[in-house]
């Protein structure tokens, strides 16, 4: 259902100091389309929609509205032209209402003093027309994050915005929410509001876009009708290659049972969760957003205080009450949110790949440089991480390797047991199947590994078995033969 | 070689400043004969020192994010029981100077414990330990100083240590022991990961409340031995010592380059920061410029000294 051309970017250039971060863009929106913007972290995906947005200025090229040529200097000039941008974090203001938040910066008046009642009025009015269960008197806080991001879009709305680029927006939701929030994108459509749509997952394009433009080292490389097309193609368009073994795993005998954990709770969020982890293989664990399965994780590793339920290490019981101990027991945790819970952004790689090793090259007041270097050094290349040198601060890698760096961090610890959450996550095509392939080496090596992830083709490639969560509780086990996405939802879902 | 080269670069605006304030003084007709004399140096150096013992303790409780307000009044408190221990109760000095020490080590110790306990920001702990601090020093000295007669008394103030003022050759101390805490110790590693991402240092294992517990307790030290050396350079414990010493202490820090967002700063630059205000005052007195203006002049220096840096890291970004 596509309409007339909404916008056109023609031979749009920009350079920063030292990179030529777009080269002669082209890209095109229809009026009801919803299309699709893939590429790689580093493609110039963002840059693109930040020269739209009026964040960034082009060097060259043009943008036409409607085939109207319109000057983008800044993010008014770009409202005014009827382009709102969701960014993938939200920009609300956590404790002022919806209402408010809606009408930041243009606030409903009488005479001089602020019209609360006429905004909340209005807003509850468009929150209606698109169903959302919200009250426009309700705290941006109180909120889920998908409700954050639907009143985003009714904020977008009430601006009559005819372009909505959406950076990632099913990244941190559940699938109910995702379901609910793609019914709201094709209401959206059928007005005439053109869509574009910036997403890592392959497996949402053919749910929800019309076509889709790959873009590759900051130039375009084309654009595809997504009914006519598939995944190998687009992600050989994005590497530029054939990746021929993206998941790559190699299934050996599973030997003697490494890990045993028996009704781990927390008094939350984990509920009596069950499951045993042999050595040399991946076990995936798969579930809803809330199912509990990062919260298990994090009782396994100690950062919950107080749990109940046992836990097994070769066939012994032990209680860990501290991260520092389940290091010890040769357990390790890459958590799930990178920027949250794992990198030292101001530091350098040098300092995040030894944070959890200090012991091994400090001696007292004594620090043995060298030491410290071939550790960092072991893991940059056992994991080939892309970086100009060690002292590089780990905040200007791209995500991919900043996830390196932290696997890295934490193999140091020579673990036995690696607990992987939600590994891939915000990590380009290239990346991840270099991911995969390391996960594949570590296990060959007798190492065991524990993966939470939201996508489900990667639990289903790279799990030897495969443990679905749903309300606190393990639900079942999936064998690598039987595993397949039905069967997974059918249990996640209760 | 690299680590010196490094240092030149991060500190280039600041140690521009520096240099740029010295040579202005060195060659200026009315300063020229004052300023650049062993004497007058060792002078400015002696004054500073004070300063940089906060700024060291300062410089590691921002780095972990916080701030810590109370030092000021440590400096009036712990300089008004060490006095008194010597004039009031008569004990050997060195008696003294450990109980003002352990004052400071208190009140810092306390400061670290609630800190780290609770969710209650820095800011607001220090501030009510400023006054609870201050307000010991006035009800234990009646709000009047407490003169110490004893000669030995002055020997950490104002004495010397062969041709060096004893307060510098101790400010040499405490800075290679500040750089070995920082730079070569796991305390040190832990800071600077607390402060970066305190989230991310509970998943490394990293036991938060000891690092800030420790460092706050170390920043309460540095502020007892500051209230000794100047109780012992002005012959006496007085409640009203160090009156705003903690703002003096925050512009070192933040003129050497430490982020106020914490998780990164260098203690090579908090020297500078702190060698800049000195020489600064030093300056002023000099050009007999009146007091009131010096404020005015300090507070231009130090906005024009951290924007060239500013302007340099945007340009390298």
């Amino acid at each position: 259902m596509s309409g007339n051309v909404l916008l056109q970017m023609k031979n749009i250039h920009k350079q920063f100091p030292g990179v030529y971060a777009l080269k002669d863009i082209n890209f095109e929106l229809r009026a009801g389309e919803v299309h699709a913007l893939l590429g790689e972290n580093g493609a110039g995906k963002s840059t693109l929609i930040k020269v739209l947005g009026g964040i960034y200025e082009a060097d060259q090229g043009e943008i036409l509205i409607e085939g109207q040529k319109v000057e983008i200097h800044d993010v008014l000039s770009a409202q005014r032209n009827g382009i709102a941008i969701i960014h993938q974090e939200l920009v609300l203001v956590p404790h002022m209402t919806v209402a408010e938040n809606i009408f930041l910066g243009r606030e409903k008046k009488k005479g001089t003093f602020v019209n609360q009642d006429k905004m909340v009025e209005e807003a509850q009015r468009l929150l209606d027309t698109y169903q959302m269960n919200i009250e426009a008197d309700m705290l941006i806080k109180d909120l889920t994050i998908a409700q954050q991001q639907m009143v985003e879009i009714v904020k977008a709305i009430s601006f009559q915005s005819k372009i909505l680029v959406m950076d990632e927006p099913t990244s941190s939701i559940s699938d109910k929410e995702v379901a609910f929030l793609f019914e709201t994108m094709r209401t959206l459509t059928k007005k005439g509001v053109g869509i574009i749509y910036i997403s890592h997952k392959m497996s949402e394009l053919e749910e929800i876009c019309d076509r889709v433009t790959v873009m590759r080292d900051g130039t375009y490389v084309g654009t595809e009708t997504v009914k006519e097309t598939n995944k190998d193609k687009l992600i050989a368009m994005m590497v530029g290659r054939e990746l021929e073994n993206y998941y790559i795993r190699d299934y050996q005998k599973a030997t003697e049972v490494l890990l045993k954990c028996e009704n781990i709770s927390d008094g939350n969020m984990a509920r009596g969760a069950s499951f045993e982890l042999r050595k040399g293989e991946i076990i995936g664990f798969a579930g809803l957003v809330g199912a509990g399965r990062s919260e298990v994780m994090k009782c396994l590793f100690g950062l919950t205080k107080k749990y109940t339920g046992k836990i097994y290490l070769e066939g012994r019981e032990v209680k860990i009450t501290s991260p520092v101990q389940a290091m010890k027991a040769g357990i390790a945790l890459v958590p799930e949110d990178r920027k949250l819970e794992g990198i030292y952004k101001v530091q350098s790689v040098k300092f995040n790949s030894t944070i959890e090793v200090l012991n091994r090259f400090i001696h007292g007041i004594f620090v043995d440089e060298v030491e410290e270097g071939k550790i960092t050094q072991k893991y940059i290349d056992m994991m080939d991480t892309k970086t100009p040198n060690m002292d590089q601060l780990i905040g200007n890698l791209s995500g991919g390797n900043q996830q390196k760096v932290m696997i890295g961090r934490w193999l140091a610890t020579d673990p036995k047991v690696l607990i992987l959450d939600e590994p891939t996550r915000g990590v380009d095509v290239k990346a991840k199947s270099e991911i995969y392939a390391i996960m594949n080496e570590l296990v060959k090596g007798g190492m065991s590994i524990i993966m939470i992830s939201s996508e489900l083709p990667e639990i289903i490639n790279m799990s030897d078995r495969v443990y679905v969560m749903a309300g606190g509780k393990v639900q079942g086990c999936l064998s690598h033969e039987e595993v397949s996405q039905e069967r997974i939802m059918h249990m996640a879902a209760i | 070689m690299k680590k010196v080269k490094t240092y030149f670069k991060d500190n280039l605006g600041i140690i521009a400043a520096f240099l740029v304030l010295c040579i202005f003084l060195s060659v200026n007709p009315e300063t020229r004969s004052s300023f650049f004399t062993t004497k007058n140096l060792f002078n400015v150096l002696r004054q500073i020192s004070t300063n940089l013992y906060l700024a060291c303790g300062m410089t590691m409780v921002i780095i972990l994010g916080g701030i810590d307000l109370s030092v000021g009044s440590i400096i009036a408190l712990s300089g008004c029981i060490a006095a008194g221990c010597v004039s009031r109760y008569n004990m050997p000095i060195a008696v003294a100077i450990l109980i003002g020490l352990l004052v400071g080590l208190a009140v810092g110790m306390f400061n670290g414990l609630v800190i780290s306990k609770t969710t209650i920001p820095p800011f607001i702990v220090t501030l009510a330990t400023m006054n609870i601090a201050k307000g010991f020093a006035y009800v234990y000295t009646g709000g009047s100083p407490v003169r110490v007669v004893t000669k030995e008394w002055q020997f950490i103030g104002a004495g010397y240590i062969g041709p060096f003022p004893t307060p510098v050759v101790i400010l040499i101390l405490v800075l290679i022991i500040t750089a070995i805490l920082m730079n070569k110790t796991k305390l040190g590693r832990h800071m600077y990961a607390v402060g970066g991402n305190q989230q991310a240092a509970e998943f490394s294992g990293i036991n938060v409340a000891k690092v800030k517990f420790c460092i706050h307790a170390f920043s309460g030290l540095m502020a007892g031995l500051a209230g000794i050396v100047l109780a012992s350079r002005m012959y006496s414990g007085q409640p009203t010592a160090g009156d705003g010493a903690e703002m003096d202490a925050i512009a070192a820090v933040v003129v050497g380059g430490t982020s106020m967002a914490g998780g990164s700063g260098k203690i090579g630059g908090t020297i500078i920061g702190g060698l800049i205000i000195g020489v600064l005052n030093n300056g002023l007195n000099l050009l007999n410029v009146n007091s009131f203006w010096q404020y005015v002049v300090k507070g231009v220096v130090i906005l024009l000294a951290v924007f060239l840096d500013y302007i340099r890291n945007k340009k390298t970004k």
